[in-house]
């Protein structure tokens, strides 16, 4: 029987949400592919991790050390490249996020496993898995295959697999292994956790957010939608690409690297609807998307939408309110 | 310090209208305006900044057709001080197969940085700067939003999710993939792309380089692609500005905003 293994991502002693969105997964492929499931934790000495992850896997596969207290790539990398090695998986899922990107392409150089990142699916075709993946931001998707080879990696895009709250299952096995004698000495070393998103205002708080994005086209634009979102009521927040542009400061950026927000109404000016930025809006009440172009992905995520020029919506806008 | 940075053409797509080829394969590019790619042009400015602070040299390289030495002459424009155009032929590369490549022409050069952007607005992979990383040896970070170099090290800033950065040491000879937003690129007239053109630009062809037929053979390949699978999607609102302003006011105003 071969095996699907999940390497859990963690930080500041919690498991992250992506860890659970790939045992969910891997649970699946598993039934399909008939293999078992491990879930291998690397973490810092008396981590804990393990007992909350037993209900989800077959096996707990533990290597517990100060030096993994933080991600590091060179000793994720050696100790994942040895249990590959030696157990040698199936398929092993790794999260598309910061980590997972500094960690996997690396892993697949140093095994010489086939890689396929950022994937939203993953399924079986003749032995081998096909993975679901966007392209161009988001536009399009494609299906890859992979060349056949004894084993596959794969990084899973966080919020593609969402899992029950309680998976029912049975209690996993767990097994603590000791750290290799010969581990690598590591390049990087962590110096601190920095919180880029404190400021003066806290957009996780408003309920109702103005949200500008690439759409808005130059610095000067802001101020009218300013003055809009002072007349609503509401807080000003953005995407990505004004933040790049030092147009906003951080604080407000809306996204996997800024903030989740949960307002009522989430009114989405010249946004595209990357999935970093979708991510951040799925607590939202009310999603209102406004674009000029009709096929932006925002319209898939919006509850409402309006295919036209935001100034032109915003200054309409102002006028109904300042009659009102 | 001395620099590589590892650039790419892509198409504009964010406004573009994408059509799918006719073996559903790819998109048709004829008609799409070419551009560096936005996180490599972060890429490049980072690597021009370290130049300007510290000394050294930039090497911009870029595997593509001749028509992708436009974003070779930006770099140089924006003060690299050379740049390598690999000729691919007409192969098919996937992302294991670029770091090779990039591997094999980089490891005779001096360095002290490789640069890369996190990724690349066409597959979306994330994935050659860290392969090449792994080929050449090398530390790596990904991600990164502030490098300092200093010595035979440099401290660097990672995005992670959430709002959190991670400060970090990290050994040199690094490789880093650079985060859109870590600096602001400078402005590239036709002047300056006209000026640079007397800089060297070095053409290699891959038959040159001596790679292993395997190490030519993708490890990956695109079956199919397809327009994303309909979703309920949003309702559309319709109509003159006045009456969609009424419309959202109404709407807003049922979701319990006071607005």
């Amino acid at each position: 029987m071969g095996e699907i293994c999940v390497v859990i991502e963690h930080r500041k002693g919690e498991i992250r949400d992506i860890t659970f969105e790939m045992l969910f997964k891997a649970r699946e492929l598993c039934r399909a592919f008939s293999h078992r499931l491990t879930a291998l934790v690397l973490a810092g000495k008396d981590s804990g991790l393990a007992n909350g992850l037993a209900k989800w896997a077959d096996r707990v596969v533990v290597f517990e050390d100060d030096r993994l207290e933080t991600f590091n790539a060179d000793l994720y990398k050696d100790i994942l490249n040895r249990v590959i090695q030696e157990d040698r998986p199936f398929m092993t899922l790794m999260g598309h996020t910061s980590w997972g990107m500094d960690l996997a392409p690396a892993l697949s150089v140093k095994t010489g496993l086939p890689l396929a990142t950022d994937c939203v699916d993953i399924q079986a075709k003749d032995g081998r898995p096909m993975v679901v993946r966007q392209i161009y931001s988001g536009k399009l998707f494609s299906r890859v295959s992979f060349k056949e080879s004894p084993g596959y990696l794969i990084t899973v895009r966080p919020g593609a697999f969402l899992p029950p709250d309680a998976e029912a299952g049975s209690e996993g096995e767990v097994v603590n292994q000791d750290m290799p004698a010969d581990l690598a000495e590591p390049r990087t070393t962590f110096v601190e956790f920095v919180d880029t998103g404190a400021g003066e205002i806290d957009i996780t708080q408003a309920d109702l957010l103005v949200s500008i994005g690439r759409g808005v086209g130059e610095e000067e634009n802001i101020a009218t939608i300013r003055e809009l979102a002072d007349r609503m009521g509401a807080t000003l927040s953005c995407s990505r690409p004004v933040v790049d542009k030092n147009w906003l400061p951080k604080f407000h950026q809306v996204g996997t690297s800024g903030k989740s927000v949960r307002p009522k109404v989430y009114l989405a000016l010249g946004i595209s609807g990357a999935f970093q930025h979708v991510a951040g809006i799925t607590g939202a009440g009310t999603v209102i998307a406004v674009n000029k172009d009709r096929k932006a992905p925002i319209f898939r995520v919006a509850d409402y939408g309006v295919a036209d020029d935001l100034f032109k919506v915003a200054d309409a806008l102002k006028e109904k309110l300042a009659g009102a | 310090m001395d620099v590589i940075v590892c650039v790419k053409q892509v198409p504009e797509v964010i406004d573009a209208d994408l059509k799918i080829n006719r073996e559903a394969t790819g998109i048709e590019k004829e008609d799409l305006v070419m551009h560096i790619n936005d996180w490599d042009n972060y890429a490049v400015e980072e690597a021009v900044c370290i130049k300007e602070a510290q000394g050294g040299t930039v090497t911009a390289i870029t595997i593509g057709d001749d028509e992708s030495e436009d974003v070779l002459r930006r770099a140089l424009a924006m003060g690299a001080d050379k740049a390598i155009r690999i000729d691919p032929g007409e192969r098919e590369l996937d992302s294991f197969v670029i770091s090779k490549i990039l591997a094999k022409v980089i490891k005779d050069l001096e360095y002290d940085l490789v640069l890369t952007g996190v990724q690349a607005d066409d597959d979306n992979s994330g994935m050659v700067g860290i392969m090449l990383a792994e080929e050449l040896g090398l530390s790596h970070a990904a991600v990164v939003t502030g490098v300092q170099p200093e010595g035979d090290a440099a401290t660097i800033r990672m995005e992670l999710e959430g709002g959190l950065d991670e400060i970090a040491k990290i050994k040199l000879p690094s490789l880093l993939t650079v985060q859109t937003g870590i600096n602001d690129p400078r402005y590239v007239s036709i002047m300056g792309i006209r000026k640079a053109r007397n800089k060297e630009l070095a053409v290699v062809e891959l038959e040159d380089l001596g790679i292993h037929e395997d190490h030519l053979t993708p490890m990956t390949w695109i079956e199919e692609v397809f327009i994303p699978p309909e979703t309920t999607g949003a309702e559309m609102i319709e109509g003159d500005a006045a009456s969609v302003a009424a419309q959202l006011i109404k709407i807003m105003k049922e979701k319990g905003v006071n607005i």
